[in-house]
């Protein structure tokens, strides 16, 4: 009898509010990476070198940095689908200012960051203003990205940039910058997610739209930021795609969207909005990434190696509901 | 009477809690058996091990006649079970048949698996005509208010030829005039033999509906007695195990200066001329019937409905309030009626919901300063005695009480001084009932104001200073603490004199 009743003062734990790297919830999802990177060191000594371990890194970079806005789409309770075809449009924007018009290449990248952040805009606003929903309103933005991507490049491809752009696409001593990069924006995502107002209102408006509004957050103002900075990741993301292929294609980053969305799913980020961490959305990317490192190791071909993301995928959400059950 | 269901030392463990331990129930047929008891207290977990939703751990139900073992939830409904929950169970876009007989649907003789319509409705029609409702067979469950969605509740457990039918606070959401209508239908269903085992927090409902009331505290059954000869502070004495001094500890406060003061406020179709003044110090009811818009008047005052009419003035000043984050920095906290819909967000932790609507106060440079937000999250645990593991706690963990005292902390830290109150004690417990109340009154001592939104009569005459009533979105009258009667409150909103 005694057992059901609760302490009448509050102990008064330390609370961290949210740890930034912390794995707590994404235990189960790391467990797994661990056991991949161990199951495919056995299965190809490949694999477990510095420089394979740095390619990995620099492979999975262009579409975790879309995943890392993703994230914050996701906590909040929406979708973006549009993300694949804002790296394609932007990054023709960028081969076409550089190419055709001799901009600088700082300035280039300055205005691809403006013209994907300009798109991400256009989804908060639709979804902000109009109450268009996230699904829809992504799903028409992607289809009109992609279609502008077509439009301005007459559907040809452009190469042979800058050599100073595509240096980005290099390394720093041996680590390649792009790994670097994305490494930062996971770093400045986790730090804006639990030490700014932006970040605790993401989880909230995710949470509990209604009560969000009531506490006095101003809801359709950061779900437009929140949009407008997964336009912003996005922009990023095309220029390590575009200085890596060193050239921009109309029909790149094709399905991005749905791999940015496997790492966040993956790393146990709710669907359904208001629980969700970067740490796991990191691990995420890095399973989709030893996966299919380890079966180009083994010399498997495309097919299976989609069959086997897809189960992935599914495995990781089963685990998870499973452990959630079980808590109960 | 005949005995239909006795329930005996029934144990119920889940992982670290003991949920049951000594409960028992006795119900005869024909009667109206209440079961009482805090929130926590097993009533729930004891229903749904009846409704088969839980399997028990010891201890023996015998039901019918019949000793059972383990009960389903498909073997519970054969014996004749039904519950109706809190949370009405009906497919909103389906027609009050369809949901009469979902699952049993009647099928047509000619075609095969063709379900046969009209005997479907003309049976449904029946059984409402037979409980003396006027609800139409064919209306869609969405277009019914509450009242009437219950009574369709009540209807599909007598199509299964219910003998025992379990109501989980049935009249949470009614207005009084829903809840005569609701007893005169449990009489009805009483007089055909089947007996409800009625669950409420609403003490003056006992004796209006009640035959016989267990009381359970802690897990265990306390007692079980005639609700006629049983006064209600022996009732309150054994539910919560300690002597209650006032059910309603009101503590009077001279009024101060004036806080907040409408005038003609009006939103087309919803509430017109709306004018009167809350003072520092003063809790001021606002009473009426629901649709009356005592609720439109505090979303309107918060910012969350335009007006079309009418003007604000907060301390005499006229001030422009077209959204909550305007009503929050005039120093308005708002504590709604749907708890856990509107007031929390429940996957945020307790200390996040506390400082959610003040999160400038932490932030620098648009830094959060995490160090001196736990200070203050653990200072409002400890002043509002929140029952908490800790600042991580998740919110949906936390009791009703709990998570009401959430949501005030949550305006106290905003700053606020006017704050409305919409059905503050709907579903909680009456030892967390009289600990907000005790909290109202810290907030008047404080010289704050209170306005108090409630369907409650007792709590609206108990805790009031003046009364206002509404009737058709306007105001009626005004009556203050000594004149108010509930008879005076009643004509007043219904019709729109004393």
């Amino acid at each position: 009898m005694q057992a059901i009743t609760q302490p009448a003062t509050p102990e008064l734990r330390p609370a961290q509010g949210r740890k930034t790297f912390s794995f707590g919830g994404s235990l189960g999802a790391l467990t797994g990476l661990l056991l991949l990177c161990v199951a495919v060191s056995f299965l190809s000594p490949h694999f477990l070198t510095t420089r394979n371990l740095l390619n990995i890194l620099q492979q999975i970079s262009i579409v975790s940095v879309i995943a890392v806005g993703m994230t914050f789409v996701i906590i909040s309770g929406g979708i973006d689908l549009s993300v694949g075809s804002i790296v394609a449009f932007t990054g023709l924007v960028m081969a076409i200012l550089m190419k055709d018009h001799q901009v600088s290449v700082w300035l280039t990248v300055l205005i691809g960051i403006v013209c994907g952040s300009l798109m991400g805009l256009i989804n908060g606003l639709l979804i902000s203003e109009l109450s268009v929903p996230p699904f829809i309103a992504t799903l028409g933005v992607m289809s009109i990205a992609r279609g502008a991507a077509f439009t301005i490049s007459g559907g040809a491809p452009i190469f042979s940039l800058p050599e100073k752009f595509l240096a980005i696409s290099g390394r720093l001593g041996p680590i390649p910058i792009p790994a670097i990069v994305m490494i930062a924006l996971f770093c400045l995502g986790g730090y804006i997610l639990k030490y700014t107002k932006l970040g605790r209102y993401t989880y909230a408006i995710g949470g509990n739209e209604t009560a969000s509004l009531l506490s006095g957050i101003n809801v359709r103002f950061h779900k437009i930021v929140i949009y407008t900075l997964s336009g912003c990741f996005c922009a990023i993301s095309a220029i390590l795609l575009t200085a890596k292929l060193d050239s921009a294609v109309p029909v790149a980053a094709d399905g991005y969207e749905l791999d940015a969305i496997a790492a966040v799913v993956i790393g146990g980020t709710s669907m359904l909005g208001g629980e969700g961490k970067l740490s796991g959305t990191l691990i995420g990317a890095l399973i989709i990434g030893v996966v299919n490192n380890g079966l180009n190791l083994l010399l498997i071909p495309q097919g299976p190696q989609r069959m086997v993301k897809g189960v992935i995928i599914i495995l990781a959400v089963v685990v998870d509901l499973v452990r959630k059950r079980k808590r109960r | 009477m005949e005995v239909v269901l006795e329930m005996k030392d029934i144990r119920k463990e889940f992982p670290g809690v003991l949920a049951l331990d000594g409960a028992h129930i006795e119900v005869r047929a024909g009667e109206v058996h209440i079961l009482a008891g805090e929130n926590g207290a097993g009533k729930s977990t004891l229903m749904k091990i009846l409704a088969g939703a839980y399997g028990k751990d010891s201890g023996s139900i015998v039901l019918g006649g019949q000793e059972l073992d383990q009960l389903t939830p498909k073997r519970a409904q054969d014996l004749g079970v039904s519950i109706i929950y809190q949370e009405l169970n009906l497919v909103p876009y389906l027609s009050v048949a369809e949901n009469i007989f979902l699952g049993r649907e009647k099928m047509s003789r000619l075609v095969p698996g063709k379900v046969d319509w009209k005997a479907l409705r003309g049976e449904a029609q029946r059984i409402l005509d037979g409980l003396r409702v006027d609800i139409d067979a064919r209306a869609i469950v969405r277009d019914l208010g509450i009242a009437q969605q219950q009574m369709v509740e009540v209807a599909k457990a007598l199509s299964v030829q219910s003998r025992i039918i379990i109501m989980d606070e049935p009249t949470a959401a009614l207005t009084t005039q829903e809840i005569e209508n609701l007893f005169r239908i449990i009489r009805e269903v009483q007089s055909k033999g089947v007996a409800i085992i009625y669950i409420s927090h609403r003490l003056e409902e006992f004796a209006q509906i009640g035959n016989r009331v267990t009381v359970m505290r802690d897990g265990g059954t306390i007692a079980t007695l005639d609700v006629q000869g049983t006064p209600l502070d022996e009732l309150i004495r054994l539910m919560v195990g300690r002597e209650l001094s006032d059910y309603y500890p009101k503590i009077r406060v001279a009024a101060g200066q004036e806080l907040l003061k409408v005038e003609g406020l009006g939103r087309t179709g919803v509430i017109r001329d709306v004018s009167f003044t809350l003072r520092e110090g003063e809790i001021l009811g606002l009473s009426g019937l629901m649709g009356a818009g005592r609720t439109e008047v505090a979303r309107a005052i918060f910012g969350l409905d335009p007006l079309d009419q009418g003007e604000i003035r907060i301390r005499g000043r006229k001030v422009t309030i077209r959204s909550p984050q305007q009503a929050i920095r005039a120093g308005i906290g708002f504590v709604t009626e749907d708890r856990k819909g509107q007031g929390l967000v429940l996957s945020l932790s307790v200390g996040e919901n506390i400082t959610l609507a003040s999160l400038g106060l932490f932030t620098r440079w648009s830094h959060l300063d995490l160090g001196k937000e736990r200070a203050a999250i653990g200072e409002y645990l400890h002043k509002l005695k929140i029952r908490a593991s800790g600042a991580d706690q998740k919110t949906l963990n936390l009791s009703g009480g709990n998570q009401q005292k959430v949501v005030l902390a949550k305006w106290l830290l905003s700053k606020a001084k006017i704050f409305l109150f919409d059905e503050p004690t709907r579903g909680i417990d009456v030892g967390a009932k009289i600990e907000v109340y005790t909290l109202m009154n810290e907030l008047v001592q404080a010289g704050a104001g209170v306005l108090l939104i409630t369907s409650e009569m007792p709590e609206l005459l108990g805790m009031s200073d003046r009364i206002l009533v509404m009737r058709r979105g306007a105001l009626a009258g005004e009556l203050v603490r000594s004149e108010a009667t509930q008879e005076k409150i009643l004509s007043l909103a219904t019709l729109g004199a004393a």
